[in-house]
């Protein structure tokens, strides 16, 4: 308490004190109004340009349900569904590796992640869709004898290419979450007789799963996004048919436009699970935050069986 | 009384730190063992080295017939696989200062977990089991709670009831009640008095002298990674003839 402040109360004595239920008048924020209101012009205006602009939105409306479009948003949500759960797989397999005894399993997975992590995740489409000009034919003896061209599709090549970029990127995030598990679970497994690989599946990863819940739903969200990248590899995902319709109807933005609310909608639906998803998996988390409440009524119900 | 855990010439350094200089210790079925002693005097190091948490630098420990993560093969010790130095681990239960339970499961989740995984049992019965475990730490209201929503005590409580769950030959107890506040360590003195009472062999690192004083049938004294006194709790307490254990003494009974 500074010197000023209790100067400026200290005219106020005792006998001059109101009642209690004297009335509390709240600050008023003119800055909230006044940034609030700028952002609503902002928004105004930018709405208004659009309104007059050279869009034509009946086209927009009308290939908004149109089926070249549905279909391509379907192969979207089927690359990013294949190649998400490529990167999970990768990312469990490659993070377990990363923290692994064994010096060669650890080296395996930093080069893993040092080169899908280090080059552009376009890039590694392109070498993916190609990669016929090096190995021409797909042999493995009693199994596979194909060419090539026939094995990677662009479907396979746009899976292989997202998949494993995003399993570079989730094994450091799983090696960090199994690293932040605290190093007594493990010490305790280990006294009740759980084998390494028990640990790790029954109390390491269940507890992992649960700290990097909020990035695999980042990661969802992101694919869904990146798979638009497969336009460039002829494979026909959404953003692939929009660009076959402008090429004819000259119709740009129009197209552009329909995908952007195929995307806004597909990631509002994902954030939604993700929402339930964290809340369902945190529910010890939640019960710790209610703790104050649940203390204090199980100390109240102490007090009475005491008494 | 025949002998339930022998430590031979057990030495451990961390770095260039020495933390246990040669120790040997000899502990009979039905004991309580104290290990007192000042902070950093390796007494939980010792503890760790019994159930090899840590490997030791030297010398090895012998339980119930067999030697701890070794082979005794041609004149040499032959260090075992993984999993068999796991099945001679949960011969030991292990209590530890941070309780350690896994917080992704319930109470009963926890209790369950060592029986069901490790020694196969089916779920009713490991839960029938469990359950009369939690009845004898006064724990059986809590059984679908968390751990989170328990107090350090009641944790500690759980943290026994899973340890007692895989039937282990001894009880380990690594400063069970040096991590709670001071109104929760009696009711966990108060079941670990209740296993000794009923035949439990236990080694119990603990600062609760008074503890060590009504329970064990005996007390070590470590200091700078030595045992420096050992015997019967009220000749060691009372009467200690190593000046320094004198010194240690005079300052927690003050």
């Amino acid at each position: 308490m500074t010197r000023s402040t209790s100067n400026a109360t200290s005219t106020l004595s005792l006998t001059d004190l109101p009642g209690p239920d004297v009335p509390v008048r709240r600050l008023c924020h003119p800055w909230r109004w006044i940034s609030g209101g700028a952002v609503i012009l902002l928004l105004a205006v930018i709405g208004r340009a659009f309104a007059v602009g050279q869009i034509q939105w009946p086209v927009v409306g009308e290939f908004l349900t149109a089926g070249v479009i549905i279909t391509g948003f379907g192969w979207t949500l089927l690359i990013s569904a294949c190649a998400l759960a490529l990167g999970v797989i990768l990312g469990f397999a490659f993070g377990i590796m990363r923290l692994s005894e064994n010096p060669i399993l650890r080296f395996a997975a930093w080069l893993y992640v040092w080169i899908f992590r280090g080059t552009p995740v376009l890039l590694q489409l392109l070498i993916w869709f190609n990669i016929a000009l090096v190995f021409p034919r797909l042999y493995i003896p009693g199994l596979v004898d194909e060419r090539m061209v026939d094995v990677v599709t662009p479907f396979v090549a746009a899976v292989l290419g997202l998949g494993v970029n995003e399993g570079s990127y989730l094994t450091e995030v799983v090696r960090g979450g199994i690293s932040s598990v605290d190093r007594g679970q493990k010490e305790a497994a280990h006294t009740l007789g759980m084998t390494p690989g028990q640990t790790m599946r029954r109390i390491m990863l269940p507890q992992t799963l649960r700290l990097i819940l909020p990035v695999l739903g980042n990661s969802a969200i992101g694919m869904l996004k990146f798979s638009s990248l497969a336009a460039t590899i002829a494979m026909g995902e959404m953003l692939n048919a929009a660009q076959r319709i402008y090429f004819i109807n000259g119709a740009v933005i129009e197209l552009l436009f329909v995908c952007a609310a195929w995307y806004l909608a597909g990631t509002t639906v994902l954030s939604i699970g993700q929402y339930y998803l964290e809340r369902h998996f945190g529910r010890d988390a939640a019960v710790a935050a209610d703790r104050s409440w649940f203390k204090g009524r199980a100390r109240r119900a102490a007090a009475v069986r005491e008494a | 009384m025949s002998l339930a855990v022998k430590a031979v010439g057990i030495r451990k350094s961390f770095g260039h730190h020495e933390v246990l200089k040669n120790l040997d210790l000899e502990v009979a079925y039905g004991e309580v063992l104290c290990i007192l002693g000042p902070s950093g005097s390796g007494k939980s190091t010792f503890l760790r080295c019994i159930n090899h948490l840590e490997t030791p630098n030297g010398g090895y420990v012998w339980v119930d017939g067999a030697i701890m993560g070794y082979a005794l093969h041609r004149g040499a010790l032959q260090e075992l696989p993984v999993k068999r130095l796991r099945a001679q681990q949960s011969q030991l239960g292990m209590v530890f200062q941070h309780f350690n339970l896994f917080a992704h499961l319930t109470v009963l989740g926890n209790v369950i977990e060592g029986p069901m995984v490790v020694r196969g049992l089916r779920r009713a019965e490991a839960e029938a089991r469990a359950m009369d475990l939690l009845e004898q730490v006064g724990m059986a209201a809590k059984a679908s709670s968390y751990p989170s929503q328990l107090s350090g005590g009641q944790k500690q409580r759980v943290a026994i009831a899973r340890a007692l769950a895989m039937e282990p030959r001894v009880m380990l107890f690594d400063e069970p009640t040096s991590a709670l506040d001071p109104e929760l360590v009696g009711e966990v003195l108060e079941v670990m008095r209740n296993l000794a009472r009923g035949g439990t062999t236990m080694i119990v690192v603990t600062h609760e002298i008074g503890f060590a004083r009504e329970v064990a049938d005996r007390v070590v004294v470590m200091i700078d990674g030595e045992i420096r006194e050992t015997g019967a709790p009220e000749q060691v307490l009372s009467n200690p003839g190593d000046p320094r254990v004198r010194t240690f003494l005079s300052r927690v009974l003050a």
